[in-house]
């Protein structure tokens, strides 16, 4: 690592500014920043949503939205690349230097196979046909992992799973043998064990091509253990950077120290062992039916959620964890009765597994939920206030007008949001206080059980932890019961007392929070467990 | 971070999406000259009719067919033309005759003196009213008369029954601008509530409701008209009625395309876990927040119904005489086009006016609801 630092950088970027013009004035997105990208290292660029740590890439690269503008100097082998022609562009971007995205569901034509777009890269950059390209591709497809390649060169995008697409921009990416390989979120939208396979095939390749990779994320976890530099950036700035051990051990701007510490820590006590049972469901088993269409009367149906138990105490937290379609949604859903599903579900000693919706109904104030996209659950034209006060007027309809905006001021109160802000609209808050009100519309009904179905993973991590200090104290305050669902394995150990491990719909393992996390019995929760990355040594 | 609380402003009033788009769309020049140009339109429409004096069924039988003129008619050497008729008919000579402003004044002379009752001959005219003698001399042979000279101004001219154009088009506009508006409406209700319906619903509801429309699409046009006439017999009510009821196919498909992708948002699982009805989800939530693209689309179908209506106006089955619409007056405009263009002309400027208009309108509005943009 230390003679890396001697050596003449790659990609030198100096005073780059990106600003975009819009109807409200210009937005600074990245105000001034200058870093080094040095042969054959991994640079890490950290920051949390907002930073501009996307855009400065972009900058770069000539990839920004048409009303953006970018200045500065970023020269790569001494070649200026701000305010070169895009023809010109070309000549590095793609081919010296590659960029892969976060969402591999989307960086991908689905009208075309793989192989084709990868070979396109090739043909461009290179020249020759399609056919000549072939074996290259398939050699790629090999490099990168892809199993059995000579099959999956004709598949299309929508074949392949989350994972192998991310494998097949990667191929794409290499396929011109680039010097620096930027990695925007690249594993942001993959669950964890995919995450550490891909992290781990970067890895290699890097050493067999000796590949400068610039890693963009806000996931401290990934920088710790895969990075050798940082570069820590806040609002279009940046705060600190420097080797990954020497930011680690020994953070210097109170910023840097704020993002270490904001991994989400504490442990909840478990409640007595003769706590009532508050919610319950018995061989739940929820069936998707996979739509059939008018005429068909045979439709398939996909289990999501295959014979669980599951029984939440009061003042108990549950944690389920699992990745993507391991059903952990699907039964938060139907232990609210708000799917159709079977099964015998209990809430406290009323039997709801007959009640139809109107039966439902008196019952859903002490069973509330909070969603997990704070963009998404809140109705974009209504008033804060009339969010929040929703339940009420479902519950509680004799309330008057100002009796209703008292509550409100109460529960906006409890979640620490300024109570001018139920005049406001959702759109005027950040991320972390949209999910404040998502709260405060749970919590103004006064209910007993809450299932939070991921309610922190949209959010930076800074932000994540005040959101679980919330959902804690609200939790001792009113002596809720929780069931919280996730996949990001600290969060749970932060927040539950019981974990239930889920895949595929059925329950791998489960029991109390320290057994699970010290002792996994299932060989999947060991791979779930091995594959997250810890912000620690 | 700056997470924690609000900066302890007392009591702001929030900007909802809505007054954002009002906003945006009042920075956008094109768009607020038509809406300026619509409001124009509207009020010389409904308001004119009060400033002029003709009514659009008033026949000038002695105006049939003239073209459009700033001066008066008729023309000061037809007026001498008629005083001599007149002067004949009474009986006397008319020695020197001039107009000034509304007032004519007259010389006649005769051998014997002149009954002054003659001057009924001369109000007998059309075109002269309220004569009276303003001196006698001669012993009564020779009378100066003054009287009002009655000068209609026709600024669009007059069409083939001599009825003053502009009327005509004024109350044309009244007619096009409140069976778009009227018929739009009844689009709009009838397209929102049943595409909200049947997308959030969903399954087999939404698929009866959308096979429904579909054959309501697959029925002619003129032959459900025709049908609806023949049931609730012709009025003017039932005109934006039939209109309405064909418009709003396209309105419900979009309406449910956007339930369709609203009912994945979580808000609508919120409202659900919270207890709301399916009525109240529908309602509160998604209806409200479909008004985005639905607005545009009226902009869309108000220049489509206006259009609809000259058509059947044309078929005999609009607005009947003489009531009349810019449709029709269009189409009576064109029979006449080599004879009378501007019978064509001043109602299609304004009928194009108003469409182009009610264009800016709506792509100023599609910019202002723009999500992109939020």
């Amino acid at each position: 690592m230390e003679n890396t630092k001697t050596m003449e950088p790659i990609l030198a970027v100096r005073d780059l500014k990106v600003s975009f013009t819009t109807p409200d004035g210009d937005v600074n997105a990245v105000k001034g920043i200058s870093l080094d990208v040095r042969p054959g290292e991994t640079l890490a660029v950290v920051g949390e949503s907002g930073s501009g740590k996307s855009q400065t890439m972009m900058g770069i690269m000539g990839l920004l939205a048409s009303n953006g503008r970018v200045t500065g100097s970023a020269r790569y082998r001494g070649q200026e690349m701000v305010g070169l022609p895009p023809k010109a562009l070309n000549e590095i971007r793609g081919a010296k230097i590659t960029m892969i995205f976060q969402e591999p569901m989307t960086s991908l034509d689905p009208l075309y196979p793989i192989g084709k777009q990868i070979a396109e890269v090739i043909v461009h950059h290179r020249g020759g046909s399609q056919r000549e390209a072939r074996p290259r591709v398939l050699e790629l497809l090999k490099l990168v992992g892809i199993p059995d390649p000579e099959r999956r060169i004709d598949s299309y995008p929508h074949e392949m799973s989350g994972g192998q697409r991310q494998r097949v921009m990667i191929a794409m990416a290499l396929a011109n043998e680039p010097d620096i390989l930027i990695a925007d979120e690249p594993t942001t939208a993959l669950d964890v064990t995919i995450q550490a396979q891909i992290l781990k095939l970067l890895r290699d390749l890097q050493k067999r091509f000796d590949m400068a990779i610039v890693l963009i994320t806000h996931d401290l976890g990934i920088v710790r253990h895969f990075a050798e530099r940082v570069v820590v950036m806040r609002r279009g700035e940046v705060v600190e950077q420097g080797a990954t051990a020497e930011i680690f051990e020994n953070p210097k701007a109170d910023y840097t120290r704020m993002l270490i510490e904001a991994e989400p820590h504490g442990r909840k006590v478990a409640p007595a062992d003769n706590a009532p049972i508050i919610l319950e469901g018995r061989n739940v088993v929820v069936d998707y039916k996979i739509d059939g269409g008018f005429l068909k009367k045979r439709a398939n149906t996909f289990r999501a959620v295959d014979n669980v138990s599951i029984s939440l105490h009061e003042g108990q937290t549950i944690g389920i964890v699992g990745e993507s379609g391991s059903g952990k949604s699907t039964l938060g859903r139907a232990l609210l009765r708000l799917i159709a599903s079977k099964g015998a579900y209990r809430f406290g000693k009323t039997d709801i597994s007959e009640l139809d919706r109107a039966g439902m109904r008196p019952l859903r104030r002490s069973m509330q939920v909070v969603f997990q996209d704070p963009y998404g659950s809140l109705s974009p034209r209504q008033t804060v206030g009339e969010i929040i006060t929703e339940g009420l007027y479902v519950h509680e309809p004799q309330l008057s007008r100002a009796e209703r905006d008292k509550r409100a001021i109460e529960a906006l109160k409890e979640v620490g949001l300024d109570p001018s802000a139920r005049n406001r609209y959702p759109h005027e808050f950040s991320g972390g206080q949209r999910q404040r009100i998502a709260i405060a519309r749970a919590m103004i009904l006064k209910p007993q059980a809450v299932i939070l179905d991921e309610p922190t993973s949209a959010l930076d991590r800074s932000v994540q932890g005040q959101v679980i200090e919330l959902l804690r104290d609200l939790q001792s305050r009113h002596g809720l019961s929780y069931v919280f669902i996730s996949h990001d394995l600290s969060v749970v150990r932060a927040m539950s007392d019981y974990v239930v491990v889920m895949k595929d719909g059925r329950i791998v393992e489960e029991g109390p929070t320290d057994a699970i996390f010290n002792a996994p019995k299932a060989d999947y929760t060991r791979t779930l467990i091995g594959a997250a990355y810890n912000i620690g040594p | 971070m700056t997470d924690a609380l609000l900066s302890a402003v007392p009591e702001v009033k929030g900007r909802s999406l809505f007054q954002l788009a009002v906003m945006r769309f009042r920075r956008n020049r094109p768009a607020m000259a038509g809406a300026v140009m619509l409001v124009l339109i509207a009020c010389l429409s409904f308001f004119g009719p009060f400033f002029i004096s003709h009514s659009y069924d008033q026949v000038f039988s002695s105006y049939v067919t003239i073209p459009p003129s700033l001066e008066p008619r008729p023309g000061e050497d037809t007026l001498e033309e008629a005083m001599k008729g007149v002067a004949t008919r009474a009986r006397v000579e008319l020695q020197s005759f001039s107009v000034e402003g509304e007032t004519f004044t007259a010389v006649i002379t005769a051998k014997d003196p002149i009954d002054p009752r003659a001057t009924r001959y001369f109000d007998r005219a059309n075109e002269f009213d309220k004569t009276e003698v303003a001196a006698t001399e001669d012993e009564g042979r020779k009378l100066t008369l003054k009287g009002v000279v009655d000068r209609e101004y026709f600024l669009f001219g007059t069409d083939t029954n001599g009825r003053d154009l502009m009327a005509r088009v004024m109350l044309g506009g009244q007619i096009s601008i409140a069976v778009g508006l009227l018929a739009s409406l009844v689009s709009l209700g009838i397209g929102v509530t049943y595409g909200a319906i049947s997308g959030y619903m969903g399954g087999r509801v939404d698929n009866v409701m959308m096979r429904f429309v579909e054959i309501l699409y697959s029925l002619p046009f003129v032959f459900l008209v025709v049908v609806l006439v023949v049931f609730f017999g012709r009025s003017f009510i039932l005109i934006f009625l039939v209109i309405g009821a064909v418009e709003w196919l396209d309105m419900a498909r979009i309406v449910r395309g956007q339930t369709l992708s609203l009912k994945r948002r979580e808000f609508i699982g919120a409202a659900e876990a919270l207890g709301l009805t399916d009525w109240q989800i529908i309602r509160r939530h998604v209806i409200p927040n479909t008004i985005g693209p639905v607005v545009i689309f009226v902009t869309v179908i108000v220049p489509k119904v206006i259009l609809l209506e000259s058509f059947l106006s044309f078929l005999g089955l609009g607005v009947q005489a003489p009531l009349t619409s810019w449709g029709s007056l269009i189409a009576e405009g064109a029979n006449n086009i080599q004879s009378a263009p501007w019978l064509l002309i001043f109602p299609a400027i304004f009928f194009v006016v108003t469409l182009f208009s009610l264009n800016f309108v709506g792509d100023g509005l599609r910019d202002a609801f723009d999500p992109k943009d939020r």
